[in-house]
């Protein structure tokens, strides 16, 4: 029989660690796919952040880091400025790139670090159980902000990929999602399109991928697709923020 | 150690900059605090010369993470602060140390708690032999006492560091940074290193994929990792402890001190011993492995020990536990950037004398 399709060889078998209906699967699978197809897999270097993500070094099939929480960008400017030939990936949540990284982060984009970040954003804190990230959205129900989120007491959530298109040295920003089919695919086009600007050596590229948590969210893996089309996008628009290509830029 | 060419009047933190580049490092991951500024300033202008990589983080925190990632791709990194900045540093050495990641660190002590001061200390003892970072880790502390000194323990470090796949960290003070003394800069004695077939190089498809890492979520795991981790310190312990044991043969009171404090008491003891006082001074220049074996070869004639420090107490600790009831241990020391006086050394060891002989 012909083979129709097979798991991308930028995944290694272990099996994952992620929670039913979970989105962080796709977007593994995304990153690994383009890597493999651009023929990048062989001379690139990941860092894992903390958070549900943690254990993606034991995912991707390429040299790997263990970061410290928001840290991987600083980890991942390491290891470029050591190896300015290989490819070099941060896949980092929200928590850990919104949160406790907002420094890494910012500062990796403002020195233009030839990196590309792969930013999960799921807008709450899975590993450690469903707490508030900055990324709540207002009036969301979680472990600390049982009430919902309320602007007067925690702020209202922090639009990372705009902040980040300000910066000079941030050349390719965009937002993305994997609630359905079409989005999965334009995600795709994005990551490619962030890989290629890091081969060209054009500065910081990052793409945000909206992504569920139906664990933490109290809902089933279907209805946490619908929450994103109605909730987030509504507060996150979709869309590119900054590509050297088409000079977007805010 | 091979003497490469003349001695020349360096800064300690020039020479230590000096000393790095000729040991082999080649990434300087830093942030700018007093008073050790003067060695990331000679790292951006000599490291681009020989090939090298300079890069000014936007905090203690990012730089040694840069650390991480630059050590984990197999190079010789380093990074240098002074005790506020350390402390940030913690939690990056305690994921090298995980790791086990070579990588060297300075810390040019000045007063603390907190913001503290800018002058000379000794105060972050604990820091860095304790373990400021959480879990079951050492790391090597090397506390030079001149610039020479300070230049070949340098040139060394990376080495070591290498050998062992752990975070060496030289202890100076302001004092040593910014004092100038003529330094020779010389070679490390060779040593057989390892291969670095663990780093992060990218696989190229010619083997699975290396991974940087310090977590072990099962429990049997981590277990199994620190006591691997203690073996290694067990060897570390047995064949890199370093020290001076300076006139201790006939003493009757041993001070024990290092670094810029040690410098003073070695004055102290010329003074007492031209007073008839029988006084000697054992120097750690390992701080960890601590010199357990300089406090075991003294003689019967000793009577009393003393640590002196330019801090309210930290080494004394150590002191205590290596004198383990033999002898009374004494302290003497000065805080927040004052330096202690020789004369002053001198009448706390009199009266220490005068009450135990």
């Amino acid at each position: 029989m012909p083979v129709v399709f097979e798991k991308t060889r930028g995944l290694t078998d272990v099996e994952t660690h992620y929670c039913p209906g979970c989105t962080h699967g796709i977007i593994h699978r995304l990153v690994a796919e383009v890597l493999e197809e651009m023929e990048l897999l062989d001379a690139s270097i990941g860092v894992a952040p903390v958070g549900c993500a943690v254990l993606a070094y034991k995912y991707f099939n390429c040299d790997m880091h263990e970061a410290a929480h928001g840290r991987a960008p600083a980890v991942a400017t390491g290891i470029k400025r050591v190896f300015p030939d290989r490819t070099v990936f941060a896949y980092q949540g929200d928590g850990d790139l919104a949160s406790i990284g907002t420094a890494e982060i910012v500062h990796a984009a403002h020195r233009g670090e030839k990196i590309t970040v792969i930013f999960v954003n799921n807008a709450i804190y899975g590993m450690t159980g469903g707490q508030m990230a900055p990324t709540t959205l207002l009036g969301q129900k979680t472990t600390t902000s049982p009430l919902g989120r309320e602007r007067s007491h925690a702020g209202s959530p922090l639009r990372v990929s705009e902040m980040l298109a300000t910066i000079d040295g941030a050349a390719f920003i965009e937002r993305t999602s994997v609630h359905d089919p079409q989005a999965v695919r334009k995600t795709k086009a994005a990551i490619r399109r962030a890989f290629t600007v890091q081969q060209k050596g054009l500065g910081f590229s990052m793409v945000e991928i909206l992504s569920t948590c139906p664990t933490n969210w109290g809902m089933t893996p279907v209805d946490s697709l619908q929450w994103v089309q109605d909730h987030m996008i509504p507060y996150y628009p979709l869309g590119n923020l900054r590509d050297p290509e088409t000079e977007n830029r805010p | 150690m091979e003497a490469s060419s003349e001695k020349v009047l360096m800064k300690g933190n020039e020479a230590v900059g000096a000393a790095a580049i000729r040991g082999g490092c080649r990434y300087f991951f830093g942030y700018p605090i007093t008073p050790q500024n003067e060695l990331p300033e000679y790292m951006a202008r000599e490291l681009p010369r020989v090939g090298g990589v300079f890069l000014q983080a936007e905090s203690e925190i990012a730089a040694i993470n840069m650390v991480y990632g630059a050590a984990g791709c197999g190079v010789r990194v380093m990074t240098s602060s002074s005790s506020p900045g350390i402390a940030l540093k913690q939690e990056g050495i305690s994921y090298i140390a995980g790791a086990e990641l070579p990588c060297v660190i300075v810390n040019m002590m000045r007063g603390g708690p907190g913001l503290g001061g800018i002058q000379p200390g000794q105060a972050d003892y604990f820091q860095a032999t304790r373990g400021g970072g959480n879990g079951d880790y050492r790391h090597i502390v090397y506390a030079p006492a001149s610039v020479q000194e300070t230049a070949d323990l340098m040139t060394e470090a990376f080495d070591v560091a290498d050998l062992y796949r752990i975070p060496v960290m030289v202890l100076g003070d302001g004092m040593i940074g910014q004092m100038m003394e003529p330094v020779e800069l010389r070679d490390a004695p060779h040593r057989d290193l390892p291969p670095k077939d663990w780093a992060t190089t990218g696989t190229e498809g010619r083997r699975t994929p290396n991974i940087i890492n310090s977590l072990y979520l099962q429990p049997q795991d981590l277990e199994d990792h620190n006591i691997r981790l203690a073996r290694k310190h067990a060897v570390i312990e047995e064949r890199e402890v370093r020290y001076e044991s300076y006139r201790t043969d006939d003493a009757k009171l041993v001070f024990v001190s290092y670094g810029t404090a040690s410098r003073i008491v070695r004055n102290a003891v010329e003074m007492l011993r031209q007073e008839g006082e029988n006084v000697g001074m054992i120097r750690p220049i390992t701080l960890w492995p601590w010199p357990q074996s300089a406090f075991d070869e003294l003689g019967s004639s000793v009577r009393a020990v003393m640590a002196v420090e330019m801090s309210m107490g930290q080494m004394i600790d150590d002191v205590k536990i290596a004198a383990a009831g033999r002898w009374p241990v004494g302290f003497y020391g000065r805080s927040g950037g004052m330096i202690p006086d020789q004369h002053a050394i001198a009448g706390a060891a009199r009266t220490m004398l005068e009450e135990v002989v």
